[in-house]
């Protein structure tokens, strides 16, 4: 008897201990898409850039591919207005595109019409691509939803949005919100960080503030790329003395950005 | 749905015993007519409020019991395929032990038999009353397959009972014959039953023969069975069902030995425990190359479901089977360690296992070391980074490949020192053979590593997956040269005497905590199999509209599959009962006179 009750202790004890483990791991809830009726009558260009920037990360499952991880390219980190149109002079392209809204289409609907270098189905010497098109399941995304994804993607570089806003009475869209606010794009360097609320933390443009180093002489201190980093990824490398406490910005637009990179470096700390 | 309700009212034909040729053909094809209807039918699309609700998780009462029914499934179709081998071995050595173990493994099989056939109808009717029109479609793509499937259940039975209960009727000469034939028929069907019942859940992840537009029916049976991940699934089961069917018995031979009263009694036991624990891992072995055949597969179909496994929310699960695979690897290592004292030529190889469990534990905290964690902003500042400067590039899949297959090669080190432990070789170029081996043993381990670093961390992803083929390669080699080499050195080795029995209660405790964690692996990897159909019964095909169609959070799967294990392991307490009830026998009472008189004796 005393063997049978060792036997099972030691069998509960192991049991309860891979549970525990479980519990140190973040608890993260994986929703199944639901579907909302949106009234297209009250769509602004705005609320469709932000309905497709949701699309974008959320039930198109773009993001599950263009990541940092190097499946697939991520598009947040380039013009994908420039790349559209250099990838329709490409040779390798085989679509029947002519701009860059119908090149964006057609890349979602025939994946493999061009397969970025490097990134081709095994085997397939990237003619094949991985890519499942968007339009059929298990992504299933309509033809409202597609343009709304365009649309975030020409307007996130700041790029003129060309895609028409659709017209006609409700239709059903999955994970949208037509009441979205969608960013209004700067259009220099000091309505950027206006915008990005920079200077509550940091000493630029009039602001004395002390919470984070002070950018007035930035420029002196690093090189554009260190303040790119910093801004990407503020996390990267944290200044001395100061808490790791600046945001990430994701709806960060790629001009915006660069307008700012371009605008820090040359705070030498010698201006008036 | 209501078409198909309507199409399956519609009377086939109108009594008429006359008859006509043109008839006839009327009826068939009123008759073809109605089947291409059925089969034109797009999947059905129900939504919420179609789910019948019981005030209770439908998922989880159907997870409860799918879970026990494979279990007790993979339990009872894999004993007896190691069974056979045994009491093949039995008869060709003209050894009875292993006729009588064989025959004991089976009665545990046997009591399991009746389990797994409850469990299987309960899942059934809760599928029919939950998921009514999920499973109408199930059946429409099936159709008459499931009835071919209860038929072999028929024969499954039969033979069974005829395998275990003819076993002493037909033990010996060409009645053996009879028997071990009998044996390769209940495998056979047995086998069969596994796959067909793989096809429903390899068609709900990857379905075919079907529109993938509508999800209408338009292939054949064969065609709907044989789907892009049919045959992964069913190696990685078959050998799954084998491990953990050597794991469990494994358990009930550990039990019985730290309960047996006699030296005799724990021989036997003892041998029977170390026959399981052999089983077991060298059905395990091969498992991770089918697990990556299967994973390969999945990307293939799709490299959504794929990432969504190994990248995507699931991916933190792989944490935990981390855990599970290395607590398997270091019960099995250690059962093995410990089994050398049973012999006086282990003493020869002990200092090897301390090098041995440093490589294991290394691969351990590789292997569990996470590539993201949640951190505070002070966690952060003090990385300096998201990820730590030395243990970051740990975290990903490159070291974890490492780790994994320097933690196999070690195993079979421990598995190839045992087997060596109670041999004296004799054969003349036996210094030749070693220096062969370590040389394999060397070359091995740094491709291993070379591959890892260099695909892992020097190249695109796009070839990071090369590696694994290097090191699946290197770790196959070292396996199949240990194996060829020692049979060819084996040749005309004296033999040590082995003192079965002569093992610490200590060590017993490993083949209790193989079963544990097979168990716990067992559930969690089904579950996310199953998971990765994401919000889709049939994934891409059929939409999964019911309360429970989102991926519940990690503690909520942990609870859940803790909860099954236990529920196993009290099933498995009450077979092992009733296995060791049928060998009791209750004295006859004495008459009253005879008590008087012996008490009257004294």
């Amino acid at each position: 008897m005393s063997a049978l009750i060792r036997a099972v202790g030691f069998s509960v004890v192991m049991i309860l201990a891979f549970a525990a483990v479980t519990y140190v791991l973040p608890q993260v809830k994986g929703e199944a898409p639901e579907e909302e009726e949106v009234n297209l009558g009250e769509l602004t260009i705005d609320s469709f850039v932000a309905m497709g920037e949701k699309l974008y990360k959320g039930k198109g499952t773009c993001t599950l591919c263009h990541n940092n991880l190097g499946r697939a390219p991520d598009m947040l980190t380039f013009d994908v207005h420039a790349a559209s149109l250099q990838r329709i002079a490409d040779s390798r392209y085989q679509g029947q595109a002519a701009d860059v809204e119908s090149y964006l289409r057609e890349s979602m609907l025939e994946p493999s019409a061009y397969v970025v270098e490097g990134f081709g189905k095994k085997g397939s010497d990237d003619a094949e691509s991985p890519m499942p098109a968007v339009d059929q399941p298990p992504i299933q995304l309509s033809g409202i939803e597609i343009d709304a994804i365009i649309a975030f993607l020409q307007q996130k570089d700041g790029n003129p949005v060309t895609v028409a806003l659709p017209s006609g009475d409700a239709a059903p869209v999955v994970e949208s919100e037509s009441t979205a606010a969608a960013p209004v794009l700067a259009q220099n360097a000091e309505e950027a960080i206006a915008k990005f609320g920079c200077a509550a933390c940091h000493a630029i443009l009039g602001s004395k503030s002390p919470v984070g180093p002070s950018l007035e002489d930035v420029g002196q201190r690093l090189q554009p790329q260190q303040i790119r980093i910093s801004i990407i990824d503020p996390k990267a490398e944290i200044a001395q003395g100061f808490p790791p406490i600046m945001p990430e910005f994701p709806n960060m637009a790629l001009a915006e950005l660069e307008m700012m990179v371009q605008y820090l470096s040359q705070q030498t700390g010698s201006q008036p | 749905m209501i078409g198909f309700g309507a199409a399956m009212l519609t009377p086939v034909a109108s009594a008429d015993t006359h008859g006509s040729e043109q008839h006839d053909a009327a009826l068939d094809a009123e008759a073809g007519n109605r089947e291409s209807a059925l089969e034109a039918l797009p999947a059905p699309k129900p939504a919420r409020g179609d789910y019948p609700n019981i005030g209770t998780s439908s998922r989880g009462i159907v997870w409860v019991f799918a879970q026990m029914h494979l279990f007790f499934g993979a339990l009872v179709l894999a004993v007896p395929i190691f069974v056979l081998v045994i009491e093949f071995i039995g008869f060709k050595t003209r050894d009875d032990r292993y006729d009588d173990m064989a025959h004991e493994f089976m009665k545990v099989s046997l009591t399991a038999y009746a389990i797994t056939a409850l469990f299987g109808g309960t899942l059934a009717l809760s599928l029919f009353l939950l998921y009514p029109q999920f499973m109408n479609y199930l059946m429409r793509a099936f159709g008459s397959q499931v009835l071919i499937y209860a038929l072999l259940f028929f024969l499954e039975s039969m033979l069974l009972y005829i395998y275990y209960y003819g076993w002493d009727a037909l033990r010996y000469g060409n009645r053996k014959w009879v028997h071990l034939t009998l044996g390769l028929l209940l495998n056979g069907v047995g086998t069969t039953l596994l796959v067909v019942a793989n096809s429903w859940s390899t068609f709900m992840m990857a379905p075919s023969g079907i529109d993938p537009a509508t999800g209408a029916i338009t292939g054949n049976l064969w065609e709907i069975m044989k789907g892009p991940l049919w045959n992964p699934l069913n190696l990685h089961r078959f050998l799954a069902n084998i491990a953990f069917g050597g794991a469990v018995v494994g358990a009930y031979a550990a039990f019985k030995f730290l309960a047996a009263k006699s030296a005799a009694e724990k021989a036997h036991y003892d041998w029977m425990g170390y026959t399981s624990n052999f089983v077991a891992i060298l059905a395990f072995l091969p498992l991770p190359f089918a697990g990556y055949w299967l994973m390969a597969e999945v990307y293939a179909y799709s490299q959504q479901m794929g990432i969504l496994a190994m990248g995507g929310i699931l991916a933190w699960l792989f944490v935990i089977q981390a855990v599970l695979i290395c607590t398997i690897l270091l019960a099995a290592n250690y059962y093995l360690w410990n089994g050398m004292a049973r012999t006086e030529g282990g003493e020869r190889y002990r200092w090897l296992i301390k090098y041995i469990a440093l490589v294991l534990i290394m691969g351990f905290l590789v292997w569990v070391t996470p590539h993201n964690v949640i951190y505070s902003g002070s966690e952060i500042a003090r990385l300096g980074g998201g990820h730590h400067p030395v243990l970051g590039p740990l975290g990903i899949m490159p070291a974890k490949n490492i780790a994994v297959f320097l933690m196999l090669v070690m195993t079979f080190l421990s598995f190839q020192l045992y087997r060596r432990a109670d041999k004296e070789i004799t054969v003349s170029w036996q210094h030749w053979g070693n220096a062969l081996m370590i040389v394999i043993y060397i070359a091995a381990c740094a491709n291993i590593v070379f591959a890892g670093v260099y695909y892992g961390y020097f190249t695109n992803t796009v070839y990071k997956v090369g590696s694994s083929v290097l090191q699946v390669m290197s770790t196959v080699v070292v396996i199949v040269a240990g194996t060829v080499i020692d049979t060819l050195m084996f040749k005309g080795a004296k033999k040590l005497p082995v003192n079965w029995g002569q093992v610490s209660n200590r060590s017993q405790y490993a083949l209790f905590a193989l079963p544990i964690a097979f168990t716990w692996l067992m559930a969690l990897m089904g579950y996310i199999r199953s998971s990765v159909r994401t919000h889709w019964h049939v994934y891409a095909v059929m939409k999964d509209n019911s309360p429970d169609n989102f991926i519940p959070p990690l503690a909520t799967v942990g609870n859940m599959v803790t909860g099954i294990t236990l529920l196993f392991l009290a099933f498995v307490l009450f077979i092992f009962w009733i296995s060791n009830l049928s060998g009791t026998r209750q004295l006859p009472p004495q008459p009253q006179g005879d008590i008087a008189l012996a008490g009257g004796g004294k």
